[in-house]
């Protein structure tokens, strides 16, 4: 038996039936890291002493008839810009190589007390700045399904990692797209929550009032899984939601789709998506209507702004986020020639320690705040994310939850797009407007598109705190292509060859 | 015509105390200036009275109660640091007067 | 540099109106720090009260301390402010060591006091209003040691060292409108101001209140204007002044300097100007600029802070009484002519005389030693009596000495000379020195006979009526006791002897 080729549930089953040790488990995902990671490159660092251990604590408290935790001895990736204690945490920077956190983050501590094993922390475009991961400081990540091809970005490492079978689960974190865009790519399931309802303490931030850290899986039952363990109020995060937003796995498993209406944003397909990927969008619809929903038509008029209003938020916050990287209390310190003073170190070190889309983005930010702009550029953004939220309340007066494709193409190739920001910041087009707005989205792989055989997904998005919603929808709809198909999608996928 | 110029790259370089060479100030120029332009339709999209949105998700007073929690240890709050004195952190003179 | 010339004070007062502004900044006494819970102690070992959020270290999240946003409800209720329904939290983004995230967590254009208005009496009797423009809430800066060049100055330090235990140390900065009018009388009028906000948050019990340990801190603006002019001058801002005593004299500098430059033409830069408590003198510091384009923009790390209706009338009803009301009690308690009472409020005696009733000594007792050794010796120290090395209870107990004919009044200075030299508390003073007075009638009436063995016909001019020529023998017999005797006891023994 492959392990490492079992859905999260069939791993859990097997820890608890005792087919298979915890040990066991971790170790074939520690081997299947060290046969194909030298190709994907998901992983920035693997602790294979501290997964291992964590999974013989487990096997230990088992094989006494201790009470575990529902996740106990299931291993998992975190994305790197989530702190830990025992491991490096880079946010894929140069600025902060070999810096080992004095704390862990709240989702961290909360694997931890599920005692989860930590395989590792994976890659990611630079503070999370990128939909590619190829503007990771430490190399970019291969898309699984076509080793030239991005995975998506920027949590590429944990989409590749759960993709390539590295992992079962993985963290991700959602600024504008980072979780729903690689899963789209890499043809697994990622789930942006609702803002607040994952605690962002620990989470090196790139866009506060957008970031959102979720669930990366194979399938949605899992994703439900790890959604269940990471929610919840914390009381070091201010903009936590303090209600409990239900479990996401028992609305995975009652899904039914009678009598909802789901909406199909008008402004997010046609013109500017693939053929392939509109062709399997369609499938989809088809697939909903068979099952039950009824099928409406909404219109988000000002999603045209959203890309513009996104890259003004984004780079204002980020430039002050990334203010605290100065070289005094932790990271990396360049110190120029002659007797400098701090000043010349810091803008020396931020110099050698920041990659170019960091700069581009904190330089953009430092605009959209200066006086004088500043009612131009942020003060209009935010207004702008005003009219998104209304235009989401009119759609879902109208349907339970909305859909449209995930991202407008499939994987294109490494390197192509990288001197084009504009081009670049496309990629996110349809899952931007969830951040402005807060609400949760969840990406759910439909196909293959006909023209190059990439893998193609369908975006569901439900109103704020209604999570459960995405997964009662996506289990349905997963269940359905799944039985069209004959296989889960992840079978389609080819055989990462290990040489290449 | 974009409002950005290399003068203004290197002004906002200094603000957010970056280094940048002459090269990173033409590529940002080009590169700042195009998306500026396309940030220009925000303002006639919210012409009129809108309010602005700040907190995704509305939500208000979230407080702390007073009471002492763990701090790190002096040691924990200097691992990170590159240099450090007797129990400081240390950083090169600052330019400045008295 | 160069010394400043100065214009006379009454010639600068004939020729210009002084327009004066003040920023106070109150360190809260809370237990733990604004946004984290680290104890709010920073004279404790470097770097020990710290954490990740006052750190600033990636990752990290806000929470507000509850009780810093009461302190400062109910400081902007006590100087007359509204306050606030819906008040945000703002980040001042400006790079500095000392400032852990390179911005500071203030409040900008939502304050959560604002538009109020304080009485504040001058030596001489006056009254001025004082519009009262803002209070808000911020956090303070950690710590910086300058090491190596002069003394421990910026200037020519060959490097610094910074602790943050003081970094997020809650503050409530309180800014006032522009104070017209005061004339001659600004430098008193800024002085009383302080004193006044010091009065209030000490009687408030949310501020220690200790200039000399920067519990309290003053920037004052100051700027000139040609009587009759209606612009107003360009001002400057005086930082560092963390005495009542100084600032005064910077402001009263401040006008002299000014005057000097627009008298004989020249223009005044609006800069931030340094206080040299040494020297008495201002010195340039940066000058207004782009450097201070603070991209102020919303936290999005934290929620309004809106304080219910209910929750203010709470806090209103529990204020204590205000300073007017505090000092005409006072005066009536103590049975103070008015002038006296002036004389004690203007030397910042208040607080240290109602303590010391309060530990037991007459008023009268009280103000006796504070308004007479004890404010002699802090103005040839140049300081404020709260810097000087004595507490209320010693004075107390000095008082009870004197009033058990312990000591007398001579001796009693002597023992608050040696208080304030740090040599312990009155009481065992007394027994080290063996400065106690000799009470015992035949040690007296021996010094009494030996002086009146040289001083023979005293006694026939006592019998006469002459009692005066007792003192030529009381002179003789304290110099004989070295002052350790009560003078009056001697004066009685000798009419006795005269009687025999
Ligand atoms: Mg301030
Ligand atoms: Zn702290």
């Amino acid at each position: 038996m492959n392990l490492v080729k079992l859905t999260a549930v069939e791993q859990l089953e097997g820890l608890r039936s005792g087919a298979f040790t915890s040990v066991e488990l971790t170790q074939a995902h520690l081997d299947r890291i060290a046969s194909v990671d030298g190709v994907v490159h998901a992983f920035l660092h693997v602790n294979a002493s501290g997964a291992l251990a964590t999974a013989a604590e487990v096997d230990r408290k088992r094989a006494a008839g201790e009470t575990l935790p529902a996740l106990a001895g299931l291993p998992i990736a975190v994305k790197d810009n989530l702190t830990t204690i025992d491991e490096p945490t880079t946010a894929g920077s140069k600025i902060l190589e070999g810096w080992v956190p004095p704390y862990d983050s709240t989702v961290v501590s909360k694997l931890r007390a599920e005692m989860m094993p930590i395989l590792g922390k994976t890659n990611l475009d630079e503070f999370a700045m990128g939909s590619t991961t190829q503007f990771s400081a430490y190399g970019p990540t291969s898309n699984p399904w076509s080793l030239d091809r991005i995975p998506g970005g920027s949590g590429g490492g944990s989409a590749a990692a759960v993709g390539a079978y590295m992992a079962p689960l993985a963290i991700g974190s959602d600024t504008g797209g980072s979780i729903r865009y690689p899963a789209a790519m890499t043809g697994t399931v990622g789930t942006k929550p609702t803002y607040g309802a994952v605690s962002r303490y620990g989470l090196i931030a790139l866009g506060s009032s957008l970031d959102q850290i979720g669930p990366v899986a194979r399938n949605v039952q899992d994703a439900a899984l790890l959604h269940d363990v990471i929610a919840g109020h914390d009381e070091r995060d201010s903009t936590s939601l303090p209600e409990d937003l239900g479990s996401m796995v028992a609305a995975a498993s009652n899904g039914s789709l009678a009598g909802v209406k789901v909406g199909v944003i008008k402004e997010l397909s046609g013109s500017g998506f693939q053929a392939g990927i509109s062709a399997r969008f369609q499938e989809s619809l088809e697939l909903l209507k068979a099952a039950g929903a009824e099928i409406v038509e909404v219109s988000c008029p000002s999603f045209q702004y959203a890309i513009a209003a996104y890259y003004l938020i984004l780079p204002a916050e980020a430039s002050s986020n990334l203010a605290k990287f100065d070289s005094v209390r932790f990271g990396m310190r360049v110190t120029p020639e002659g007797n400098p003073t701090i000043e010349r170190v810091m803008a020396a070190t931020r110099e050698a320690g920041f990659g170019p889309e960091v700069k581009r983005r904190i330089i953009l930010g430092t605009y959209a705040l200066s006086s004088g702009y500043y009612d131009d550029y942020y003060g209009s953004a935010q207004k702008v994310r005003t009219l998104i939220q209304r235009d989401f309340d009119a759609a879902f007066a109208k349907a339970d939850v909305l859909v449209s494709p995930t991202a407008p193409t499939t994987a294109f190739k490494l390197g192509e797009k990288i001197e084009d920001p504009l081009a670049m910041y496309l990629n996110d087009i349809a899952t931007i407007p969830a951040n402005l707005a807060g609400i949760p989205g969840l990406s759910l792989p439909n196909g293959l598109a006909d023209e190059d055989g990439l893998p193609s997904s369908i975006q569901l998005l439900a109103p704020a705190r209604a999570d459960q919603r995405l997964y009662s929808v996506g289990a349905v709809l997963e269940k359905a292509h799944e039985n069209v198909w004959g296989k889960r999608m992840i079978d389609f996928a080819p055989e990462v060859k290990a040489g290449a | 015509m974009s409002e950005i110029t290399p003068e203004v790259v290197r002004h906002l370089a200094g603000l957010a105390r970056i280094d940048v060479t002459d090269a990173e100030v033409d590529r940002f120029t080009e590169q700042l200036g195009l998306i500026v332009d396309s940030a220009a339709t925000l303002k006639a999209a919210v012409a009129g009275d809108v309010p602005a949105t700040s907190h995704p998700i509305p939500m208000k007073n979230v407080y702390r109660e007073d009471v002492v929690l763990e701090s790190l240890s002096q040691e924990a709050a200097l691992s990170g640091s590159a240099d450090s004195e007797s129990g400081r952190f240390r950083v090169a003179a600052i330019l400045d007067e008295e | 540099m160069a010394k400043a010339e100065l214009m006379n004070y009454e010639q600068a007062l004939e020729k210009f109106e002084v327009v004066i502004g003040l920023e106070v900044h109150v360190e809260l006494n809370t237990k733990t720090k604004m946004f984290c819970g680290c104890r709010n102690d920073f004279g404790d070992e470097p770097n020990t009260n710290v954490c990740p959020v006052c750190l600033g270290l990636p990752g990290a999240l806000p929470v507000v301390n509850k009780r810093a946003v009461e302190s400062a409800i109910k400081i902007g209720l006590a100087i007359g402010c509204d306050i606030a329904p819906n008040g945000r939290f703002a980040r001042k983004n400006y790079f500095y060591p000392d400032l852990a995230k390179n911005f500071q967590t203030s409040q900008f254009d939502e304050p959560i006091a604002f538009e109020g208005g304080v009485e504040v009496e001058v030596p001489s009797g006056q009254v001025y209003k004082i519009d009262i423009e803002r209070a808000h809430m911020e956090e303070d800066a950690g710590k910086l040691t300058h090491v190596g060049g002069n003394t421990g100055r910026i200037q020519g330090a060959e490097f610094s060292l910074v602790d943050y235990n003081r970094a997020g140390v809650p503050l409530i900065e309180i800014v006032t409108k522009p104070v017209y009018g005061a004339g001659a009388e600004a430098p008193e009028l800024a002085a009383a101001y302080v004193r006044y906000i010091r009065e209030v948050v000490k009687a408030l019990d949310v501020s220690e209140a200790r200039m000399e340990r920067g519990n309290v801190r003053c920037d004052a603006n100051v700027s000139l204007r040609l009587h009759g002019a209606e612009k107003l001058g360009t001002r400057t801002e005086t930082k560092n002044v963390n005495s009542l005593r100084s600032i005064e004299r910077a402001v009263r500098y401040e006008i002299q300097r000014q005057a000097h430059i627009l008298a004989n033409g020249g223009t005044i830069i609006q800069e931030t100007r340094h206080w040299h408590e040494d020297k008495g003198t201002t010195s340039a510091g940066r000058p207004k600029s782009d450097a201070d384009d603070y991209r102020y923009f919303p936290e999005p790390d934290l929620v309004p802070v809106a304080p219910s209706k209910e929750l203010i009338e709470e806090l209103r009803a529990s204020l204590p009484e205000d300073p007017a009301t505090r000092r005409k009690r006072l005066q009536e308690a103590w049975g103070f002519s008015d002038l006296e009472f002036r004389d004690v409020v203007n030397a910042g005696l208040m607080d240290p005389i109602e303590e010391t009733v309060a530990a037991g000594a007459s008023p009268q007792a009280a103000r006796k030693w504070w308004s007479g050794e004890i404010a002699r010796q802090a103005n040839a120290d140049g300081k404020d009596v709260s810097e000087l090395n004595v507490t209320a209870a010693q004075v107390a107990e000095l008082a009870a000495l004197v009033e058990a004919g312990k000591i007398n009044d001579r001796i009693g200075r002597e023992v608050l000379a040696a208080v304030m030299n740090g040599e312990g508390n009155p009481g065992e003073i007394v027994s080290a020195k063996g400065l106690e007075v000799v009470s015992d009638d035949g040690a007296l009436m021996a010094a009494i006979d030996e002086a009146l063995a040289k001083q023979p016909d005293v006694l026939e001019k006592i019998r006469e009526g002459k009692v005066q020529a007792a003192g030529a023998v009381i002179g003789a017999v304290m110099q004989a006791m070295k002052g350790q005797a009560d003078a009056g006891r001697v004066r009685e023994l000798i009419i006795e002897r005269a009687a025999q």
